[in-house]
């Protein structure tokens, strides 16, 4: 479960996402949608406790794995794609304790159509397969809340399906799943919630309600832009 | 004749002293040197490097030429000098290059001006080194320095790794990545410190990052390039003492130097990203 309460996140003062409240219920599996700039990845950020520039509550119930955009990362690292998937493991191995995770890291790249892969260093990879090897650190951390930032970039239709199917399975197992998304009709198609984030939140809810025609049309008429001359925000909670 | 010119310079007790030195340097510095490179930080070992040299030079002052109270002091300066850098990234969030730069050159003007007012102590030996500095004390604790430095990295290995990969995955599992940088950034200061009597305080970073730079042309894996740039760094180290002892060139400079020429070796000639490798094609595999 995770909760937010008037939650604000900033950038140097200009707000990412706007006074926005609500949960994502135990075992529920949500979309975030919104046009570009609209701050889905700076609130799954905030979830994950990694941007800390934000005012309101952020309220946390068990360990949260996040799938990190993969531009965010340096793929020239020398790296094996086993090295990279076993660090999922870090809440059972910790820094130090030994090594104990081979048969999981195969199980894992495995899973995500990596059979083979373990030694070749992730710089040899293409971004559809680094996105998978991500995937394959994800299943490893096998944690109780997964938050997805765009987790099918890149990824081929068959892959996709087959995340889409490990996911739904998640889900299944009782997990609490964040994904943020641009394909509404897979969204529509799979995810029984969404939250529509244009900067301020235009609607969060079941699926149907939430994608009305009404509120796709509030979300692209929001401003993108950051206002010439802010002034200071005074709306209440 | 290439008998006398290869080996007898180390019939000379100070250049064998200087010699085993320079190995212990290259067993610390070039594994640290490689997460430096890989960790895009090559510009903090500049500012280190320019750190402990005021701290170097108050320990002259407070006890003479010692090797102790000068290394003593050039540690405590280094830390600081990291943990300043690290509270300047903090407050910039990571944009910090320019400020860094700045930290470096106040420290290297303050500690050529504590040296200027001092007399007896020789400039040219404190920047550039001097094999002839290396007594069984600056030996000591070069030995000293890399036997502490080698098992703390191989403890550090996992965090650092994970850490140097994806530091936000480090924060999100709530693992020790801010310890692990500065106890990563103490094991450098350690090393470069423990370089400066034999290769000065101006040099020794150069056995610790020229080697490692070099390194990629040499091995595509983490733990390769730690083993070339090791490799590396004995090799330059050997060759630069000679080219010191016969071109009468202090020894940072030489050995430096030598590290460079190893290093344009590798991008000529190197089995990876090398010119060669661009120039000679080789038939594709068939899967």
């Amino acid at each position: 479960m995770i909760a937010v309460h008037d939650l604000t996140c900033m950038h140097d003062r200009r707000p990412a996402v706007h006074h926005l409240t609500g949960r994502f219920a135990p075992g529920s599996l949500t979309a975030i949608v919104g046009p570009n700039g609209a701050g889905k990845t700076t609130l799954l950020r905030t979830l994950a406790g990694l941007h800390t520039d934000f005012e309101g509550t952020v309220t946390r119930g068990g360990r949260i794995a996040l799938l990190p955009q993969s531009p965010m990362l340096d793929r020239q690292f020398p790296i094996t794609c086993a090295d990279a998937a076993a660090m999922g493991a870090w809440d059972r191995m910790g820094a130090f304790r030994p090594y104990d995770e081979r048969d999981h890291v195969e199980e894992a790249l495995d899973l995500v159509g990596l059979r083979g892969f373990g030694k070749r260093l992730v710089g040899t990879l293409s971004a559809g397969q680094f996105q998978r090897l991500l995937f394959a650190r994800l299943i490893l951390q096998d944690a109780p809340v997964m938050l997805l930032d765009e987790p099918f970039t890149a990824v081929d239709a068959r892959t996709e399906a087959d995340l889409l199917r490990l996911i739904l399975r998640w889900h299944h197992d009782g997990r609490t799943i964040v994904a943020v998304l641009h394909d509404l009709d897979l969204v529509e198609r799979s995810f029984p919630d969404t939250l529509l984030l244009a900067r301020d939140p235009i609607a969060w809810g079941p699926t149907a309600e939430t994608l009305s025609a009404d509120n796709r049309q509030r979300a692209r008429l929001a401003a993108e832009a950051w206002a010439e001359d802010p002034s200071v925000c005074v709306e209440p909670a | 004749m290439i008998f006398d010119l290869l080996f007898e310079p180390f019939a000379l007790a100070f250049m064998r002293r200087a010699l085993a030195g320079c190995i212990a340097l290259s067993i610390a510095g070039p594994p640290l040197g490689v997460f430096l490179v890989l960790r895009r930080m090559s510009l903090m070992s500049d500012v280190l490097q320019h750190g402990i040299l005021p701290g170097i030079a108050l320990g002259a002052v407070v006890g003479g030429i010692s090797v102790w109270t000068m290394g003593l002091g050039g540690i405590l300066a280094g830390l600081l000098v990291a943990l300043l850098s690290g509270a300047l990234a903090r407050a910039t969030g990571g944009r910090e290059d320019s400020q860094l730069a700045a930290i470096y050159l106040i420290a290297l003007a303050l500690g050529v001006a504590i040296i200027s007012a001092q007399r007896g102590v020789d400039l040219t030996h404190l920047l550039f080194g001097s094999v002839l500095a290396v007594d069984d004390t600056a030996l000591l604790l070069m030995a000293g320095a890399a036997s502490i430095v080698l098992p703390c990295l191989a403890l550090l290995w996992r965090p650092l790794m994970v850490e140097s990969f994806d530091p936000d995955f480090m924060r999100a599992v709530g693992g020790p990545g801010a310890r692990v940088h500065l106890a990563f950034l103490s094991l450098v200061v350690l090393a470069v410190v423990s370089g400066f009597a034999a290769l000065g305080t101006l040099m020794s970073v150069g056995l610790m990052m020229l080697p490692a730079v070099a390194a990629r042309h040499f091995s595509a894996t983490l733990a390769g390039q730690v083993r070339a740039a090791v490799v590396i760094a004995i090799a330059v180290s050997y060759v630069g003492l000679l080219v010191s002892f016969h071109a009468d060139l202090p020894a940072g400079p030489a050995i430096v130097l030598t590290a460079g020429a190893a290093w344009g070796l590798g991008m000529l000639i190197g089995p990876r990203e090398s010119l060669l490798r661009r120039l000679v094609r080789r038939t594709h595999f068939a899967g």
